[in-house]
């Protein structure tokens, strides 16, 4: 059976979270939170961390730990007083030395830290396969269900608001999303590069597309593309799988701000 | 206060605002009339925008109470709405945002505008002047009651200023609605307001624009920082009365001597 090849189910599992990152990934970008999502994959060590310390599944520990940065950093952003990415950077680093810092008090658990920075795509299970397409199904299921909304509260939070669309909820249930798509894309590509899912393939996409769903659609393709190239290469190359796919998403975007001679 | 026999469509009394130790607005009552234009003017963080926030309900006042007309439709063009060049949106797309319109009612609102022909183009490639015309157009799509517009004649250049303040004289003459703006300057916009209210935080002085323009608080406020803005004011002032509107190469001066805001 197909499931049965370590190769096939690390391109099932990219090609997954790929799909539901992109459509993500462009309101990441169109929102600039890239930085933000950097934070959040960031803090996602220390729920490794606590998912080993409190016995817990690793995804559940990092979903959780995420979500509560994520909620910190938009209490933050409401109340103003404090730079935003002086905010950013200081949980950033706070939770990434934390994550490395609780783990190395835990003599007991045998942690390969390179893993869990960059990625393992390799080491994917049939298990991990059913929580990525069942994640992936239902944050994309939500998201094409605030999509109108969610685009209105990107393009003027006022203007959506006076219009009756309920900015903070949507923005909040957002968050929530990104939060699962981090927990579901920490075993593919890595802390350190989860948020180069969200963010490179949408980007690429942008130059191609006249709407927001062409974008969308176009940064889904973009990444499920550069999983399979960054697989291959890996395979023929032995290059770390994770960086790889990463390195291939980044020549889609070079590709993508070329100018080309007959660019419209 | 004239007019009496419109119906009041918002009424605000007493509205005061503090943030922290500051401040922003200060016992500010305020309303509106049908077919009635209402400008507030007042220096950069005279609190002008809070102001509109509270009315609309996006902002919790401190103390002080908003009454609206039961179901008022309001239609509301915000300050300083740039659409990152990364969001591929067309104006039609723009059009639709919060609400789906057909295409019909979307081609005449913006006829009504006079910008019907950039319907497919992307924003990002609109002019100042044509992306406030079509977020005016957008207002109208609810077919409100009343318009708030919030500095509508940002990044439009001086000639097309007074265009645009004509235009919406036109779109409440046609439509009836009340409208409610803020500008930065009386000198343009006093063609086309029926009532001006002059805000520092609170309310400095309130009445048609003429008695505005002569007003010492509105006088300390706009007039006292360069002489020459007060003197080509005067002159301004003068050709109101003759010409409604009409533009004289004069007062692209009057623009430039009292663009600097305090």
């Amino acid at each position: 059976m197909i499931l049965d090849d370590f190769f096939w189910r690390a391109l099932l599992a990219g090609a997954g979270v790929a799909l539901a990152a992109g459509p993500l990934g462009c309101f990441v970008v169109w929102r600039r939170m890239a930085y933000f999502g950097d934070t959040m994959a960031h803090s996602s060590l220390l729920g490794v961390a606590l998912g080993f310390l409190l016995g817990i599944d690793l995804m559940l520990g990092v979903f959780a730990v995420v979500l509560v940065v994520a909620l910190l950093l938009f209490a933050f952003q409401q109340q103003r007083q404090l730079a935003g990415d002086a905010v950013l950077g200081t949980l950033s680093h706070a939770s990434l030395a934390l994550g490395v810092l609780v783990i190395s008090l835990m003599p007991w658990v045998r942690v390969d830290l390179m893993s869990y920075l960059f990625g393992d795509i390799l080491a994917v299970t049939v298990e991990d396969l059913l929580w990525i397409y069942g994640g992936g199904v239902v944050a994309l299921g939500v998201l094409l269900w605030i999509w109108r909304p969610l685009l209105a509260v990107t393009v003027d939070e006022a203007l959506a608001q006076a219009e009756g669309i309920p900015a903070m909820r949507l923005q909040l249930l957002f968050m929530l999303l990104i939060a699962g798509l981090i927990a579901l894309a920490l075993k593919i590509v890595g802390i350190l590069l989860v948020t180069s899912l969200l963010i490179i393939p949408a980007t690429a996409a942008r130059r191609y597309s006249r709407t927001p769903e062409q974008m969308a659609v176009g940064a889904a393709l973009v990444g499920v593309v550069s999983v399979g190239l960054g697989l291959t290469t890996s395979l023929h190359f032995d290059t770390p799988s994770g960086p790889s796919i990463v390195v291939a998403a980044v020549i889609f975007f070079l590709f993508s701000v070329v100018p080309l001679p007959r660019s419209s | 206060m004239l007019d009496s026999v419109d119906r009041t469509l918002l009424q605000a009394s007493g509205i005061s605002m503090r943030l922290g130790r500051l401040q922003l607005l200060e016992q500010v009552s305020l309303s509106v009339s049908e077919g009635e234009i209402v400008t507030v003017i007042g220096p950069n963080g005279a609190g002008k925008t809070t102001l509109l926030r509270i009315l609309l309900g996006l902002l919790p006042a401190s103390s002080g109470c908003v009454v609206k007309c039961p179901r008022l439709q309001v239609g509301y063009l915000p300050q300083h709405l740039t659409v990152d060049p990364v969001l591929p949106l067309s104006v039609t797309r723009m059009m639709t945002l919060t609400a789906a319109h057909p295409r019909k009612q979307i081609q005449s609102a913006l006829e009504e505008t006079g910008v019907a022909h950039l319907i497919n183009e992307p924003v990002q490639g609109l002019s100042g002047g044509e992306f406030q015309r079509m977020m005016l157009a957008r207002t109208l799509l609810g077919n409100p009651e009343l318009l708030v517009l919030d500095e509508p004649v940002q990044g439009v250049d001086y000639m097309g200023e007074a265009k645009l303040y004509e235009l919406i004289g036109r779109i409440r003459d046609r439509h009836g609605c009340g409208v409610l703006m803020v500008s930065h300057d009386l000198h343009v916009v006093m063609a086309s307001t029926d009532r001006v209210v002059c805000l520092n935080r609170h309310v400095c002085c309130e009445g048609q624009p003429e008695e505005v323009s002569l007003h010492p608080e509105y006088l300390r406020l706009f007039g006292l920082e360069s002489g020459t803005t007060l003197a080509v004011y005067t002159h301004h002032h003068d050709h109101t009365h003759h010409l409604s509107g009409a533009v004289h190469p004069e007062h692209h001066h009057t623009e430039t001597g009292s663009g600097g805001q305090p």
